[in-house]
Order: C-alpha cells, then sequence, then structure tokens
C-alpha cells in the first residue's frame, strides 16, 4: 500500500499507484454503493462546504459517507452561513475542521481548496475551485474508461467546452499518465488554456487540437462530451449555431468503434440526443454511479490511513 | 566611446550591474527610489556591455539590498550583478540568483486567484528559467511578461 496524499486537491497531485490504488478498492466497494451494508466509516464525520450550488457532487459524497456508515455535515447554503458575515474560507476551515474529520470544499475561486489544505489540520478534498481543478470527477471519469473500457493506449476526444469546463482540465491532466492519444474538440473561442496544453505535450502524449467532431469520430475509443453554456457566447445565435454542431444523435453513430464509449458528467442540455441512451455506446448513467464507490474508496484511504483495507 | 566612467563611483552603497536594458526604471522601483527620494543615484540605461549587448546600470549611494529586493531584481533581469560598495571598493559582487519559489512579491494576474479574494493567504508561484516563467501555486496560472507590473 502507498497512497501517499493527504489532501485531494489536484489530479497533479496523483501517481499512477495512488489512482491504481483507488481504483482497486472501488471496485471491491461496488457492492456497497448498491446497497451492501458497510461500518468501514462508523463514528467519522465529513463536512460539506458547498459555496457554489452543486446537486450531483454534493449528493454522491453524502451517499458514499454514509453507505460506509459515516455521517455528514453541511454548510447549507452560503447566504445563510457566516460566510455572509464576511468570514474568510481560512477561518471557516480553521473551525470546521475542528468539527468534522474531512472537508470536500467546492468554491468558486481558483486555488481554494489548495489554500484550505495549508489551514486544516483534517483532509481536504476538492469538489471543484472555480475553472480550476474537480479531481474526484477526473477519478470518476477514468474509473468508468477503466471499467467499461481500458486506460492504455486508447484515443479519447474531449468534446465541448474546453475552456472554462474543470472536468476536462483535470481529465487531460489524468489521461496524460496513461500515454493515450487525446483529441481536443472545441469551437474556436472554447479552445482548451495553453499551460494545460503545455503540460500535456511536456507529458510526451499526442495531443490534436479541432474544431469538428466529425473529425474524431470513426477513431475513438471514448467520447467525453460537455456542456457547451449558453453565458459564455455574446451573442444567443452563435451559441445557438455553436451548440448544434457538437450535438450527439444515434443517427450519426453508424461508423464508430465498437468498443466506443460515450461519457459526460452530466447534467446534459441537448449535447446527446435522448436516442443515443439506448445504444450500446451509452455510459453516463453508470459513469455518475460510479462516483460514489470511487468517493467511497478516497474516503477511506484518506480517513482511515493505509492499512485498514 | 572613450574610456572612463560613464557615472562618478560611490563610497558606500550598492551597483547593480548588467541590468536587462530597459529595466533600470522597474529596478529602481523594487528598491524604493520614487520622486520624493533624497538618496544620491545615478542612472545609466542602454549602455554598451562587454558580453550581453546593451545593459542598464543603477549605482545608489548609502543603501544595500535586503533578500527580498534582490529576489525581485532577479525576476526582472535574471543576470544583474550586485556590488556592495564600501570606502570606494568592491566589499562583495555576486549575481543575483532565481529563486525555485516565491512568496508574497508578485500578485497573481487571475483576478479570481484565491489569492486576491482578500483570504490571509500570501501569494505563491514556481520559477521556471529562459524566460523567467511564474506558475501561481495556487490557480496554475502563468506569467510570462511585464513581471515588473505584478511586483507587491
Amino acid at each position: 500500500m502507498s497512497f501517499s496524499l493527504r489532501h485531494v486537491i489536484s489530479m497533479k497531485d496523483f501517481t499512477r499507484e495512488d489512482i491504481d490504488e483507488i481504483f482497486e478498492l472501488a471496485e471491491r466497494l461496488e457492492r456497497v454503493a448498491s446497497g451492501v451494508p458497510c461500518r468501514l466509516l462508523e463514528d467519522k464525520l465529513l463536512a460539506l462546504l458547498f459555496y457554489e450550488p452543486s446537486t450531483r457532487t454534493r449528493l454522491s459524497f453524502d451517499a458514499a459517507m454514509k453507505r460506509l456508515g459515516g455521517a455528514s455535515i453541511d454548510l447549507g447554503s452560503v447566504e445563510a452561513s457566516s460566510v455572509a458575515k464576511g468570514e474568510t474560507l481560512a477561518d471557516t476551515i480553521r473551525v470546521v475542521g475542528g468539527y468534522a474529520d474531512a472537508i470536500v470544499l467546492r468554491h468558486p475561486s481558483e486555488g481554494a481548496a489548495r489554500m484550505a489544505s495549508e489551514y486544516s489540520r483534517v483532509p481536504v478534498v476538492n469538489a471543484g475551485d472555480g475553472v480550476g481543478h474537480h479531481p474526484t470527477q477526473t477519478l470518476l471519469d477514468l474509473y468508468t474508461i477503466k471499467r467499461e473500457n481500458r486506460l492504455d493506449g486508447i484515443s479519447v476526444a474531449l468534446v465541448g467546452d474546453l475552456r472554462y469546463g474543470r472536468t476536462v482540465h483535470s481529465l487531460a491532466y489524468a489521461l496524460a499518465l496513461y500515454g493515450v492519444r487525446i483529441y481536443l474538440v472545441s469551437p474556436p473561442q472554447l479552445r482548451m488554456p495553453e499551460h494545460i496544453k503545455s503540460d500535456l505535450l511536456e507529458s510526451n502524449i499526442v495531443v490534436e487540437e479541432t474544431s469538428r467532431l466529425e473529425d474524431v469520430f470513426e477513431s475513438v475509443n471514448v467520447l467525453y462530451m460537455t456542456r457547451i453554456q449558453r453565458e459564455r457566447f455574446a451573442e444567443p445565435s452563435e451559441y445557438l449555431a455553436v451548440a448544434g454542431s457538437y450535438r450527439l444523435t444515434s443517427e450519426m453513430l453508424s461508423g464508430v468503434r465498437d468498443d466506443l464509449i460515450i461519457m459526460h458528467p452530466l447534467p446534459r442540455v441537448g449535447e446527446i440526443d435522448s436516442s443515443v441512451d439506448e445504444t450500446p455506446y451509452a455510459r453516463y448513467f453508470k459513469q455518475s454511479f460510479y462516483g460514489v464507490p470511487v468517493r467511497m474508496a478516497l474516503l477511506v484511504k484518506l480517513l482511515e490511513g493505509r492499512d485498514l483495507v | 566611446m572613450k574610456d572612463g566612467l560613464l557615472i562618478r563611483s560611490i563610497e558606500h552603497g550598492t551597483v547593480i550591474d548588467h541590468i536587462t536594458a530597459g529595466q533600470a526604471l522597474s529596478v529602481m522601483r523594487i528598491i524604493g527610489i520614487n520622486n520624493g527620494t533624497s538618496a544620491v543615484v545615478s542612472v545609466a540605461m542602454n549602455v554598451p556591455g562587454e558580453e550581453m549587448g546593451l545593459k542598464d546600470i543603477v549605482k545608489i549611494e548609502g543603501r544595500e539590498l535586503d533578500s527580498r529586493e534582490v529576489d525581485k531584481i532577479s525576476l526582472i533581469s535574471p543576470d544583474a550583478t550586485i556590488n556592495i560598495i564600501r570606502d570606494y571598493d568592491v566589499v562583495s559582487k555576486y549575481t543575483v540568483e532565481l529563486p525555485s519559489e516565491i512568496r508574497g512579491i508578485v500578485r497573481c494576474r487571475n483576478p479570481n486567484c484565491i489569492t486576491n479574494t482578500g483570504e490571509p493567504v500570501a501569494s505563491a508561484f514556481t520559477v521556471a528559467k529562459d524566460p523567467v516563467t511564474l506558475r501561481c501555486r495556487y490557480c496554475d496560472h502563468i506569467i510570462l511578461s511585464d513581471i515588473a507590473e505584478q511586483l507587491i
């Protein structure tokens, strides 16, 4: 056992061994995620600090903790809390660290989780910091690829908003550990930020950029779709044109590889037509389920040290 | 140019030599020389140097630099040399050294970085050379140009 992390802030902190260990444990915990009783984290308390709205990330952390026999406490809405009185995040973290055994944090500012980890006496898990990182989403994405296809030597297309979509930023870093070929498919105004591209190229993987989904369609093993948000565009007409060109329907899937899997962090708003749900390629609901065993595995590693399981 | 000193020697103080051409005014700002100064300061800009082409020089009487000032100078002028002068003699001479990490001396350019939101945390960057590149420890934002404008 070699799991080395005290906090989970960015995928860049993970080694392949760390990830392998999480996945091995997650696979054993899938039964627990489906309802087999477990008391592994009995007596442990998880604090959920969400400074931005989130449904599935918050729910799946809550579910993961409770399925393991633990409990959770919730900051609730920011408006009703001490944050509204102007308390700094640094203070909130020090206070909450006195109540709970670990903290899950979502915050609108980039770097918030890294800073929180420096003030916290208990493990901090980054559940999204501004347009920065969202490592637990990445772990569950990787885990989905591993369970539903394979991880080494495949081609993955990341499609949609690659500029602001933190999910794809973290995922790109993680995929770089596995020697995959990455296609970045986005409209020109929503391209992957330069600093991430330069990191990817430094890790010696093949990265190709295009704005046309049809360029990559038939060669990839994984199609990772993301939402293109209306508010990223000045003109509604521009948004409609772009969103329309990144919309996946079942008719488009005739020439694809047999082992193709289609993923999406959800919620979707039209990027994937519901006709795709019935094809053998759809994996997005499976993907959201995997969020629970993966977060369970992380919580166990962080809360119980290396030797328990 | 004829042989001889472009600007006069100083008795006690510091000569900052081999400053990247054009950066002398930023160096002066770093060491706190502004409109109201009473210090004796000589500045030479775009002087032909022996090895590195044009350079700037700043001489300041009665003043030695602290390590924070030297770190700042290294960021905008990584080849600068610092000469400490006592009784007209150079008692110490060294080239500035680019630190591998800096804390609290450069402001992150990302307005949404946690270090720009009123939290008690100091900004922090890892530093890479050739060219000088700063990467925010918190938000990963990269600063490649106009570092002088971001100095705190």
